[in-house]
């Protein structure tokens, strides 16, 4: 028993002398601000910055490698919080929220045949274009909620729905989808057009009650041309997010019903 | 010249119910052309063509609108005379939209017209004067590539990379897909064609062996073409084949005629010194170098319960699959599912305004009685997908893997050496859609290879 004790107790010194001597002389010196870095960058490891996730990016910013401000899901605070450590000026942020510019519900979009295949939305646009019969519309099977870090999206009748308040705007959503319809939009902005088919106005409405037609009321209403409120790609209005409309008013004139006043919606009610 | 049975049975496979004899008697019958013509850009597999015309613009029967776009692609030649109506995104049967040309043919070409409606495009060439590179180029600028539903760009095919021989020249006239039927009608109308095809083939290759490999179920396609073969001189044989689908499939098909098994890709059958045609790109050849006429129409099967009169239609690529139906005497009943290809690997499509391309074999038209709405249960691990797979892959474990999100396990399953052919879904009585989840697993590695290639350009250009 005493002999058991001692040896092991023995091992134990031994072992810790060892360790003690290799912290002394083989330790890595790493920058401390690397990890303070870490600690006011959110966490959420999505990526959005283009990083391997916030300790990359914290590497990076140290380094001076990447610019303060890359991190949406952290925000003006965030990017402040960053430049006080490293001691830098802070690139002013704007948070920016996904926007699934659609609006084709299984009750306004028609369906042209019935998908039983993989419930993913890539998948299912690679089986004869989707079975939306608008091509450029929301599939509604998931390939952005799926990817969601912040579980953000959901699906509500046969469309993808961003809730805003979880939305950290790291843009996965927006790489994933086989239509290319989610846009990162400042999160301030209220009016959107939810629509994404640059058709002809006839060929949408054969497909579409809430397609976009391309009549220019929208941009007559918010003060012409020259207001540069709105762009226009073929036959679909966009909204100008650098400069956009203020009036809401001009949400109800739409005759196409595709443009909303925020569009967000807050999960849990 | 002599008839043999194919000594190499492949492992797996199915046995669908064939339907052949809806469209097996009816003889090829041309369309006239129809009034709007949609030429797709993206008819072969490769980079699309690029477009030569814009609206307005008026084409003439023959003339390049796409010009070859890459190592793999091919041009594109207008396959009626006409004026351009649009060049616009068109939905193609797979699913994908690529560039196309809306070519109104009510309205003609000013000026002279050709001494012959249908006359000659290129000058003909004597293939046993012409040089091999004569022969080649006649290959490409014809247009032709792969007829048997690939696409792949012939003269790629027909021009071995350095180093590698052809020592098998075979003929693919399998036609394992249920329904169709185009490629039997042609071997019973057109085997001479196919046949002068074949001695120019073997000129470009150098002389190889031929194979001609048939399925027993086409006793009359086999005698066609061995009478159309009795006095060729050299090493040809025909091959008849078992009846197993996929045997039309270019591996298997090099397994069941000479024995040899094409190692994973990227690995083509060039490298076990052979090349694999179907019957349809040889006889495309045959006119390509004797009459001048590049690929401009070719024989597509409408079939299935639905249709009026099931045929054999020699139609101009980029025939709307509504003006198919329509030669066809219309629907007799309701469709269900309209098919662009066979029913095992063809691709559901929602409307008829998608237009027949160069590999367009088949247009089926389901009604409610053949076609079942299921929904997919859990894999039950019955194994026999496993057992199906010509492929030797374990399809089941593919299919969890991917629905599980996990590519790399499906990767590391093989799951790259897929071929698609369905067996697996066919065979599952839990209705699970693995063939969907391979091709899945496939375009993510692909995606993920083409980043990565991408990443290591853009790090080299640095």
């Amino acid at each position: 028993m005493t002999i058991a004790i001692v040896c092991i107790a023995g091992v134990g010194l031994v072992a810790a002398i060892v360790l003690a001597i290799a912290d002394k002389y083989l330790s890595v010196k790493e920058d401390p601000r690397i990890g303070m870095v870490t600690a006011a960058l959110p966490g959420a490891n999505c990526g959005g910055c283009g990083f391997p996730g916030c300790d990359g990016y914290a590497r990076a910013l140290v380094a001076g490698t990447a610019p303060n401000g890359a991190c949406a899901a952290g925000g003006d605070a965030c990017a402040a919080e960053i430049a006080k450590i490293l001691g830098v000026e802070a690139a002013a942020t704007e948070k920016r929220v996904a926007l699934v510019k659609c609006c084709g519900t299984r009750s306004e979009a028609i369906r042209v045949g019935d998908y039983n295949g993989i419930c993913d939305c890539n998948v299912a646009a690679a089986t004869a274009g989707g079975d939306k019969g608008c091509t450029y519309g929301c599939l509604g099977y998931g390939a952005c909620a799926n990817v969601c870090p912040k579980n953000a999206i959901s699906i509500h009748d046969g469309l993808a729905k961003v809730d805003k308040r979880l939305c950290i705007g790291c843009g996965k959503c927006v790489a994933i989808c086989p239509k290319r319809l989610i846009e990162l939009v400042p999160a301030s902005a209220t009016i959107h057009v939810l629509c994404n088919n640059p058709d002809k106005g006839p060929s949408v409405r054969k497909v579409c009650g809430v397609g976009c037609m391309g009549c220019h009321l929208c941009e007559k209403n918010s003060g012409g041309k020259e207001a540069g409120h709105f762009t226009f790609q073929g036959f679909l209005a966009k909204v100008n997010y650098a400069n956009p409309p203020a009036d809401a008013q001009i949400v109800a004139k739409c005759p196409a019903k595709c443009m909303v006043e925020d569009a967000h919606f807050e999960s849990g009610n | 010249m002599k008839t043999v049975k194919s000594q190499f049975k492949f492992k797996g496979g199915v046995h669908p119910d064939y339907n052949k004899e809806l469209a097996r008697e009816q003889p090829i019958e041309r369309l006239l052309v129809p009034a709007e013509l949609v030429i797709s850009m993206s008819q072969h597999l490769g980079a699309p063509a690029k477009c030569l015309v814009k609206p307005g613009d008026f084409v003439r029967r023959g003339q390049v609108v796409g010009e070859k776009n890459g190592f793999i692609s091919v041009c594109v030649r207008a396959s009626a005379d006409g004026k351009v109506k649009a060049v616009e995104k068109r939905l193609g049967p797979a699913g994908g939209k690529a560039d196309a040309i809306i070519l109104d043919t009510t309205e003609k070409p000013e000026g002279e017209a050709p001494a012959v409606a249908d006359g000659p495009v290129l000058p003909p060439l004597d293939w046993k004067t012409a040089s091999r590179e004569e022969l080649l180029k006649r290959v490409e600028e014809a247009g032709i590539c792969g007829m048997g539903g690939a696409g792949f760009p012939t003269n790629v095919k027909l021009n071995p990379p350095p180093g590698k021989r052809c020592e098998y020249l075979i003929l693919n006239g399998a036609e394992c897909e249920p329904y169709l039927t185009a490629d039997y009608r042609l071997m019973l109308e057109r085997a001479p064609r196919i046949r002068l095809g074949v001695e120019i083939m073997r000129k470009i290759l150098g002389g190889p062996a031929v194979r001609i490999a048939i399925e027993a179920n086409k006793p009359e396609a086999i005698k066609a073409m061995e009478a159309a073969f009795a006095d060729i001189d050299g090493n040809v044989e025909i091959v008849v084949l078992p009846v197993l689908y996929p045997q039309g499939s270019e591996k298997h098909q090099i397994f069941a005629t000479v024995g040899r098994v094409v190692p994973e890709p990227p690995a083509l059958p060039i490298d076990v010194g052979c090349v694999v045609e179907n019957v349809g790109t040889v006889a495309a050849i045959a006119d390509a170098v004797e009459l001048g006429e590049p690929l401009l129409d070719r024989v597509t099967t409408v079939s299935g319960g639905a249709v009026a009169t099931p045929k054999n239609i020699l139609a101009p690529c980029g025939t709307k699959y509504s003006d198919l139906i329509a030669f066809c005497g219309g629907e007799k009943e309701p469709v269900a599912k309209l098919i662009s290809g066979g029913t095992m690997m063809g691709f559901a499509v929602s409307t008829a305004e998608i237009a027949t391309t160069k590999t367009t074999s088949g247009l089926l038209l389901l009604p409610r009685s053949k076609v079942s709405q299921y929904s997919s249960q859990p894999c039950i691990n019955c194994g026999r997908c496993v057992r199906a797979c010509p492929m030797n892959l374990n399809a089941a474990e593919i299919a969890k893997a991917v629905e599980s999100n996990d590519i790399k396990a499906a990767e590391d399953a093989h799951v790259m050496t897929c071929i698609e052919c369905g067996a697996c879904s066919f065979s599952c009585p839990a209705y699970r859609p693995i063939t969907q989840f391979c091709r899945r697993a496939k375009n993510s590695i692909r995606a993920r290879i083409a980043a990565e290639k991408a990443k290591a350009a853009a790090a080299a250009n640095k």
